[in-house]
């Protein structure tokens, strides 16, 4: 029997020929990711003694930057006082800083068939490269980044195959709003992305799927390798990619085949991911909004602003609506300054914030007050995730939210004047 | 009474239905408090009062997809709380590895919500796979607790090991906050 991709990453890392299912894989990460939000919750963080490793310890600042407390900004201290101890290899202080899955994936961390250990849940973003990671838990960091260790339940895989080629105003969003809709919760198995039509999946799709994948409570989510992971990691790995790819014999959960042509823009309704959306071509309710959210490690990159500017490009934002965007990372800001992607958004009457996990999890920069309605195109809608619980967060890809912002009402992004072809 | 060396609980009940997400279980609020008061805010939005009723030593039972959601460290909340086990149809992968390094042994058990009623009063013995309702007198058998996550649990989490390995320093860091 042969090993799907998540297994032989399992596998090597923790010194295997194979793993099996039901079984406890203690693993060594490749490399470990420390973010600040560990830090600022009181109780939570305890100064490590010793590190595994300083070249495979990696600090990124990203949930609350620049700080907006004083207790950030003492746990962002701590953070640059660790470094320092350590001689960490790899820093990303504020002026460097993004949201730490973009920055894993546009600074070479998250490599190729190897492991990345995070405390946060959208860790499985760098499947996308098929690098292997799964949200854990602070205690995990700490006995990461101490005892390079780790454990993970070995559990089944689903895999999906695709086919075909999306089309125009649907993105990788709609993609795993399709597959969330359609087959629910993916609780206890992992998730393999590939097949035929992965070809035409852009990276920055396959990013948004494979972190969205934590809404479906997958273990970890991974693309295979192919051409399209190669382009995205010209010039930016320190040592030879070690691609992982399933065995054609491997064995899965099951198999499921998804023709990307059939795929329509979706939104998911308040207050959680699983079989909850609706197809915009028959979303007959009138929702209207308060807010408009692009950004987050689901769709704070370049290709979504670029969808944003193009929607709202010589437009106005609808009166009483807030439209805020937030790059995710400052590679991605400084693209976007470059393209002039920043000005086509102001001019439009859209709130371009500094780089920050900020609005998707409630805490700066977009916070929502009770009553309130938002469209987000970050990854969850529980109730109070972004603020109030009296408030209400819809999902919907970047294209939808800039479509919404527009109207000042849920809106098909299809349906928008002047964007077709 | 408990056993904790060998993974044996028995306590009151509380049933909580399918989804409960972490921002329910540790709302991001609960952030900025310091850490004996960050329990205080566990279900308030949908539960409001509970974690004055909550008595330690307490069970929790739970439906589908328990503690989907965020890294925020619902284990150390819910010890807060005072409950020593979670039980339910299904448990999120990464609530579970948080429940258990924070030394609450967490379980999936199809079949858990019709087993008992609130207020009853379960046995379980994690080791064993045994769920038992001892004020209806019915059972389940399960999948034990894995060997490995039951020395976590039974060393009383991750960060006791840690600690006494010698690879963090005894005491959490405090983020100062004035």
């Amino acid at each position: 029997m042969g090993a799907t991709t998540i297994e032989k990453i399992l596998a090597r890392t923790s010194g295997k020929s194979v793993v099996r299912l039901g079984e406890v894989a203690v693993c060594r990460p490749d490399i470990v990711v420390h973010i600040d939000l560990p830090m600022a919750i009181e109780g939570a963080w305890y100064r490590p003694a010793k590190v595994f490793d300083p070249e495979r310890v990696a600090v990124i600042f990203d949930h609350a930057v620049p700080s907006p407390s004083i207790k950030d900004a003492s746990a962002m201290a701590e953070g640059r006082r660790f470094a320092r101890e350590f001689g960490l290899k790899h820093v990303f202080d504020v002026g460097q800083h993004g949201i730490s899955h973009v920055v894993a994936a546009e600074q070479g961390l998250a490599r190729p068939g190897e492991l990345l250990v995070c405390a946060d849940s959208h860790t499985c973003a760098s499947g996308a490269l098929n690098c292997a990671g799964r949200g854990v838990g602070i205690p995990d960091a700490l006995q990461a980044i101490t005892k390079g260790m780790v454990w993970y339940l070995v559990t089944p895989t689903i895999r999906y195959e695709f086919k075909g080629e999306l089309g125009p105003m649907v993105s990788g969003k709609d993609v795993f709003f399709h597959i969330a809709h359609t087959y629910g919760g993916h609780g206890g198995a992992s998730v393999e992305y590939g097949g035929p039509g992965i070809r035409a999946l852009a990276m920055s799709d396959r990013r948004t799927m494979a972190t969205m994948s934590a809404e479906i409570g997958a273990e970890f989510a991974i693309f295979d390798y192919d051409e399209v992971t190669a382009d995205y990691l010209k010039g930016r790995l320190d040592r030879p990619a070690m691609p992982a790819h399933p065995d054609a014999d491997a064995d899965y959960l099951d198999v499921r085949t998804v023709d990307l042509a059939g795929v329509e823009p979706y939104v998911i309704l308040p207050h959680s991911v699983p079989r909850n959306g609706v197809r915009l071509s028959s979303f007959d309710q009138k929702i209207r909004i308060d807010q408009a959210f692009i950004g987050s490690c689901a769709n704070g990159l370049i290709e979504d602003l670029r969808v944003a500017a193009n929607i709202v490009r010589g437009k106005k934002v609808a009166p009483g609506v807030r439209f805020i965007v937030t790059p995710g990372s400052q590679a991605v800001y400084l693209q976007a300054v470059r393209e002039g992607l920043f000005e086509i958004l102001v001019e439009a009457g859209a709130v371009v914030t500094n780089s920050t996990c900020g609005a998707c999890f409630g805490y700066h920069m977009g916070v929502l007050a009770p009553g309130e309605v938002c469209i987000t195109a970050s990854p969850r809608n529980f109730k109070g995730r972004m603020g109030s619980p009296e408030a209400s967060v819809y999902l919907g890809s970047p294209a939808t939210v800039a479509a919404s912002a527009l109207t000042g009402v849920i809106t098909d992004p299809r349906t928008v004047a002047g964007l077709r072809g | 009474m408990s056993d904790s060396t060998n993974l044996v609980y028995t306590g009151r009940v509380w049933k909580f239905g399918d989804l409960i997400n972490t921002d329910m279980i540790m709302p991001s609020a609960a952030f900025r408090l310091p850490k004996n008061e960050q329990h205080t805010l566990c279900f308030e939005a949908i539960r409001p009062g509970w974690a004055n009723e909550v008595r330690p030593g307490d069970i929790l039972v739970a439906g589908e997809n328990f503690g989907m959601g965020s890294s925020r460290p619902i284990g150390e909340v819910l010890r807060g709380c005072g409950i020593v086990a979670v039980i339910a149809e299904s448990i999120n992968g990464l609530a579970m590895r948080n429940c258990v390094n924070s030394s609450i042994p967490a379980i999936n058990c199809p079949g858990v919500a019709a087993l008992f009623e609130e207020g009853d009063t379960a046995r379980v013995d994690f080791l064993a796979g045994r769920i038992e309702n001892v004020t209806r007198k019915k059972s389940l058998e399960v999948a034990p607790l894995a060997p490995l996550l039951a020395e976590i649990v039974a060393a009383g989490g991750v960060i006791p090991m840690l600690v006494k390995e010698g690879y963090i320093h005894p005491e959490p860091f405090v983020a100062a906050s004035s």
